[in-house]
């Protein structure tokens, strides 16, 4: 069904031995990213001249933002490619990752609402930003939920990645939503036309904590993928145990890609 | 010391908001790292994809 060389490349058994080389050090970035960043970030980083201390909250809520999208897109892309072409791989990497996109969409969402109490006046405002990120959480959970609702795993999975893939309309949304609305929520100050407007000695610990943030996702996406492949594993061995006494060809080939 | 925990007054905003990024992403990694170990126990040696590579190609 798929390209045999894109399905020799992006194996499962490539894919155990790979993450088990590179999660230790995937483990130290992280580490590193988040001790260097929140030093940069709580400590060695100026205030803002009109928002004082609280500028401090964007070095945890934007990196979380950024996250969020960036794990939606993994796993809206994974399951449009579990979808077309079936490849065990890429339903594993949805499921891996949303956990993680819906913590950090969590984070966002609490240290945004806690920025807005004393910048805005008020935790909580329905302007296009928030509401298009407060979706963004429940696509999370509708996707979590989806993947857990069914006996059937592979059904659970097809009804999620569906979700996953049609919910990928809200990423250019939120992007844009402070461009096409009028949101109390202030527009892009980094990702923009002409290059970031803000100060180097705040930039630095954005970029370092997104950083962090990022080797964050594939730390724990990764173990999270590893540890679903080796739980299939575990089931087909069961299955070929309380199968093996009549060892024919039928039970052989429930090893690969699932049914 | 207590100057700079005190945060120009904005205490009570920046640290939950750390807190709780802390908190979540911690548990998240432990829960995750706990499960992987169980899955890593959990099944023989030879079968831990170092081995069975062949199986898959």
């Amino acid at each position: 069904m798929s390209g045999s060389a894109f399905h020799r490349f992006a194996n499962p058994s490539r894919f155990l031995r790979l993450a088990s080389k590179v999660l230790p050090w995937l483990a130290a970035a992280t580490a590193i990213g988040f001790a260097v960043g929140l030093y940069f970030g709580l400590v060695a980083s100026p205030l803002d001249y009109q928002q004082g201390e609280t500028v401090r909250i964007m070095y945890i809520h934007v990196p979380s933002a950024w996250i969020a999208m960036f794990a939606y897109g993994w796993v809206g892309l994974a399951s449009a490619a579990a979808l077309i072409w079936r490849h065990p791989l890429a339903d594993v990497a949805a499921e891996a990752a949303s956990p993680v996109g819906a913590t950090f969409t969590f984070v966002a969402l609490v240290s945004g609402s806690l920025w807005g109490r004393p910048m805005w006046g008020t935790y909580w405002a329905w302007d296009a930003r928030l509401t298009s990120f407060l979706l963004l959480f429940f696509l999370y959970l509708g996707h979590l939920a989806l993947l857990n609702a069914f006996d059937d795993r592979q059904r659970g999975r097809r009804a999620a990645a569906i979700l996953a893939v049609v919910g990928m309309i809200d990423l250019p949304i939120i992007k844009f939503a402070v461009d096409w609305w009028n949101t109390l929520h202030q527009p892009a100050s980094v990702l923009k036309m002409g290059g970031p407007s803000i100060d180097p000695s705040m930039l630095r610990p954005l970029l370092i904590m997104a950083l962090a943030c990022q080797c964050y996702f594939f730390l724990v996406t990764f173990m999270r993928m590893r540890t679903l492949l080796l739980e299939a594993r575990q089931r087909t061995l069961l299955y070929r145990q309380n199968t093996a006494r009549p060892r024919n060809t039928a039970t052989m080939t429930t090893g690969g890609a699932g049914r | 010391m207590s100057e700079y925990f005190a945060m120009g007054g904005y205490a009570a905003f920046i640290w939950p908001s750390y807190g709780v990024a802390a908190v979540l992403l911690v548990v998240l990694f432990m829960l995750s790292a706990r499960r992987l170990q169980a899955a890593e126990r959990a099944l023989p040696k030879s079968s831990d994809g170092d081995k069975d590579a062949a199986e898959d190609e």
